[in-house]
């Protein structure tokens, strides 16, 4: 991610926009992405090694960076016929922009036996009905805090907002990954229905530009935010709650809080490239990954919350807990970032965010 | 044979290999982004193939065009700091023992082996409130209480700077080893102090290798993408984080493409003049 110059940031934009992706040696391996770093590393440990012992199918691991860059990748390889990835684990956002392409090849259910245990968001459809995607996991985005700096637990989002909070919150910097204009809506306005006009909008984003003094950081990467976070520099703001549970449980002063508005739902599903010829093999590690008993072992193991229905999940009230919320969550308005108006809408949030 | 140009095919065939490269590596990717900021961008989907000035209409923003004022402010500032510290201290190096030159350089070189992550992480650490330099400063009772100085403009400024120095000495270093020593040595003998020798002398006969460095620095801190992130507050996000964001986040490629031509465009503009304006003066001192 360094550019050092322009002529730097030229190449590397411009080879990422066309030259497609170089992929390995074709084998017999199925190649599989998913987020490059705690995710990958724990399905390296945990799933694949099991699933290949179980199938004899080999997977070649991929590590994706952010959705939105694979997305990229992916659709300027796909356009020359190549995969980097036959299946990739993709957020709700890029799914959505993949389909406007036509960039997932549609999957028949049939092949998919364990789909019933789904639960019934976890199936992703193209406008036409035809399946576009299978939950691969599901997560959530909270209101975190260290516990050192703030001595209770915050209990609404709307504390951010409160004026003892001046240059000390860590946000997600884009509309489309930090959903405050979900979270701000539900909180102050009643609930999304707000975000179904422009001028809607306009006013939640005036009432997100008043949190801005209180803002230290908008991060693009988990990692620039993390650190912060631990040592109390930047000593609340909004997390992945997984992620922030596995810092608390190595003994870092942090607690992730389910607001009373609720956590914001987000969710990664398996989608296949179309330029893939191993849809057979994708649909057995797809139907693999959607057994009851391998969702609890990724809430288990990685933290996140199970795409199958709770009562076949088998996980017991302390464990769903650990990793979920009865509050109902916040469900990101992804038509707002892949829609017609997305383009305005990302116009405006950057113009709000660096005014 | 100097001076007088290659002859025939097999005089050539040198220049095959670097020409190839650069067509490969360079204008390819030119061209093929040149051409993309001319598509159709198809909203929230990706784009398709056309010629349309649409792209460069939506340039037409204050949001952008303050990010390029911005990003050209800051570069240009950074050139002027690094050369303007970078000059005085090169010259000093330049009249040091050997063994000492290379010290340092070998010490500034190291720091080229950084990356700009680190080097932007480190610097928010040392200018942070729970670890930073300012808890030596309470500790010396100096403060009352630390405080974090970052995210902040000058923050953004020292990270670019310490990115930048080590370029700066490098290009500035050849020049002023090669300055005949008898220059100074003669402007003193008929009086001169040595202060206004230095400005008048030193930096008069190497103001080409001044406007050179500066240049270099200008582009190479124009491309920041990460410190402004890290070190800065959103009002000092440079172009190459909204062209990120437009690129990568927003699947726009048509509009990235726009934006890094317009960019590349004023700034080759600017590198122009300051090049003209450099050679001009030398013209006059002749």
């Amino acid at each position: 991610m360094i550019k050092k110059n322009i002529a730097m940031l030229i190449v590397i934009f411009a080879c990422l926009a066309f030259l497609a992706v170089p992929v390995g040696v074709a084998d017999d391996a199925l190649k599989v992405g998913a987020y490059g770093g705690y995710f990958k590393d724990s399905f390296d440990k945990h799933i694949y090694p099991d699933f290949t012992k179980e199938t004899g199918i080999q997977i070649e691991s991929i590590a994706e960076p952010t959705g939105e860059a694979w997305l990229v990748q992916l659709e300027q390889a796909a356009r020359a016929g190549q995969a980097p990835a036959d299946v990739s684990m993709m957020s709700q956002t890029v799914m959505l922009r993949g389909q406007r392409t036509d960039l997932w090849t549609p999957y028949d259910l049939n092949q998919i036996p364990n789909h019933k245990h789904l639960l019934a968001q976890s199936i992703n459809r193209y406008p036409d009905g035809r399946v576009s995607g299978i939950g691969a996991v599901g997560w959530y985005i909270t209101l975190v805090s260290n516990t050192n700096v703030f001595k209770t637990a915050p209990t609404s989002w709307a504390d951010m907002w409160a004026p003892d909070k001046k240059n000390s919150l860590g946000l997600l910097a884009l509309a489309s990954n930090s959903f405050l204009l979900e979270i701000t809506a539900k909180t102050f306005f009643g609930g999304y229905d707000i975000l179904n006009s422009q001028e809607g909008i306009l006013k939640v984003m005036n009432k997100l530009a008043e949190l801005k003094p209180n803002v230290k950081l908008w991060y693009r990467d988990e990692g620039q935010f993390q650190q912060a976070l631990q040592s109390g520099e930047i000593p609340m703001g909004q997390y992945y709650h997984d992620v922030a549970g596995l810092a608390a449980a190595d003994g870092h002063p942090v607690r992730s809080t389910f607001p009373k508005e609720g956590g914001v739902y987000d969710s990664g599903s398996w989608a296949v490239s179309k330029a893939s010829k191993k849809l057979k093999e994708a649909y057995i590690f797809i139907d693999y990954m959607c057994r009851p008993e391998i969702q609890a072992k990724l809430s288990r193991k990685v933290g996140t919350a199970p795409t199958v229905r709770r009562d076949v999940s088998g996980l017991t009230d302390a464990e769903f807990a650990s990793v979920s919320s009865e509050i109902t969550p916040i469900i990101p308005r992804y038509d707002i970032y892949t829609g017609d108006l997305s383009d305005w809408v990302n116009q405006k949030w950057t113009e709000m965010v660096t005014k | 044979m100097i001076g007088e140009k290659p002859k025939g095919i097999r005089a050539h065939l040198t220049l095959v290999y670097p020409a190839l490269m650069l067509g490969i590596f360079f204008i390819v990717p030119f061209g093929l982004m040149a051409a993309v900021s001319f598509f159709h961008r198809q909203p929230g989907g990706f784009y398709i193939p056309g010629f349309e000035l649409a792209n460069y209409k939506n340039l037409y923003t204050v949001l952008f065009g303050r990010t390029l004022l911005f990003s050209l402010f800051v570069a240009g500032l950074s050139a002027a700091i690094c050369v303007s510290i970078g000059f005085p201290f090169t010259f000093f190096i330049t009249r040091m023992k050997r063994r000492a030159q290379v010290v340092w350089l070998v010490l500034l070189m190291s720091v080229l082996s950084l990356s700009e992550v680190i080097v932007g992480f480190a610097w928010s650490l040392l200018l942070s409130r729970t670890a930073g330099l300012s808890n030596l400063f309470v500790w010396f009772g100096l403060m009352e209480r630390s405080v974090a100085w970052y995210p902040g403009f000058v923050a953004l400024l020292f990270g670019i700077c310490y990115l930048a120095f080590p370029y700066t000495v490098l290009v500035l270093y050849p020049p002023l080893s090669r300055l005949d020593p008898a220059l100074p040595e003669a402007a003193q003998t008929l009086g001169a102090s040595p202060m206004r020798t230095f400005f008048t002398v030193v930096v008069g006969s190497l103001r080409n290798a001044i406007v050179a460095a500066f240049v270099m620095v200008f582009v190479f801190t124009l491309g920041a993408y990460l410190l402004p992130q890290i070190l800065g507050r959103p009002r000092h996000w440079t172009l190459s984080v909204l062209i990120t964001d437009a690129a990568i986040y927003q699947t726009n490629m048509p509009l990235a493409a726009a934006m890094a031509i317009f960019f590349m465009f004023v700034s080759l503009v600017l590198v122009a003049l300051t090049m003209i304006i450099g050679k001009g003066k030398k013209i006059k001192t002749v």
